[in-house]
């Protein structure tokens, strides 16, 4: 133990995080504030990929991962962080592999499990920040209502053919949230999902970088993150745009007069929820 | 009349509603959120909303995927 109690940095870790310590932005108060930190993903998937090989590679100390599919051959035009031999596995096992291969620093804490009303709060509580790469509509909103109870910072990405948004949201601080903009998930049939869609195969990798790069600068407070803004990248013409998305006095959840209390399970198919909300709710605080 | 509508100069012949301009677009209006000038619509508001000379518009389609 150094003088100030924290374990000083092995020789090792001197040499693997050398481009970082050197930053003045991150230096080593930071490196060990990012080993000190842990981050729940939601998806081991396109976005969730990108994201957590840079956060492991970054020394993310703790990582924590929520899918409860097996590696599919489909998969792995985008899907990087499960290969050809891993097809079969549960996502959250290949995914612990193969981070585990990169940084032997970090901890991985599988979650094969679906996140619902009844085990979210649960699952993200031990987390200082959640990051949301699912691939449908009534988790995206159990994250962003879950999140929003626990006062934990959010990073959202989504993705769609060649097109893909991101979004830092941190509502307890009073700067809006995914239903500030889409009060409500959409009908049935409304919106396709990437199945029905496609998706390009590299588009998951932009984006989920970026997700990885908000993260850490939410984690070590520096620089000025994408919070009260929805970030718009077009792939086919290389554009980026950005469209204010600040709490929106109307907004079900974080606005003036809140008519969601509780988390919901929306069903799959993104209409209705499965059961009358006051049945579903699980009523928070 | 002149606008902007996702960052881009569009050209219309004259005010328009948005449900029209959306159907022009083949847009399903249940798929997206509609800012103009920077005040977000609720789903109720767009059968009466209409664009008009100067307005600044986003368009910005739900996405869910993320697999």
């Amino acid at each position: 133990m150094s003088e100030n109690g924290f374990r000083p940095f092995t020789p090792d870790q001197v040499s693997r995080y050398a481009r970082h310590l050197i930053l003045p932005e991150v230096g080593g108060a930071g490196q060990r504030k990012l080993l000190n930190s842990s981050v729940l993903l939601l998806g081991a998937g396109g976005l969730g990929s990108p994201a957590a090989l840079y956060l492991a590679a970054a020394g993310v100390g703790t990582l924590g991962i929520v899918d409860f599919d097996e590696v599919d051959a489909s998969n792995l035009q985008r899907q990087i962080l499960h290969g050809t031999a891993d097809v079969g596995k549960p996502k959250t096992q290949s995914a612990a592999e193969t981070l585990q291969s990169i940084n032997p620093d970090v901890k991985v804490i599988e979650h094969r499990l679906h996140v619902n009303s009844e085990n979210a709060l649960q699952v993200f509580e031990p987390y200082d920040l959640i990051i949301d790469g699912t691939d449908n509509f009534p988790t995206r909103y159990l994250a962003n209502d879950a999140a929003f109870f626990l006062k934990k910072p959010l990073v959202h990405g989504a993705i769609y053919r060649f097109e893909g948004q991101m979004a830092d949201f941190t509502p307890a601080a009073g700067t809006g949230c995914y239903r500030c903009l889409f009060a409500t998930p959409p009908p049935p049939g409304a919106v396709p999902s990437c199945a029905e869609a496609g998706v390009f195969g590299v588009l998951p990798g932009i984006i989920g970088s970026m997700m990885a790069f908000e993260t850490i600068k939410l984690l070590l407070e520096i620089g000025e993150p994408l919070i009260g803004k929805l970030l718009i990248f077009e792939g086919m013409d290389m554009s980026f745009r950005k469209v204010n998305l600040r709490r929106n006095a109307r907004c079900p959840l974080c606005g003036d007069e809140p008519t969601v209390h509780g988390l919901i399970d929306y069903e799959a198919f993104c209409g209705a929820p499965a059961v009358e909300p006051s049945e579903a709710t699980v009523q928070v605080g | 009349m002149k606008l902007t509508v996702n960052g881009k100069p569009v050209e219309l012949a004259g005010p328009t509603p948005l449900l029209d301009y959306l159907a022009g677009l083949r847009v399903d209006p249940r798929s997206v959120a509609v800012e103009i000038n920077d005040r977000i619509l609720e789903r109720e508001e767009f059968a009466r909303a209409a664009l008009r000379e100067g307005d600044v518009v986003e368009v910005v389609r739900m996405v869910g995927g993320g697999l």
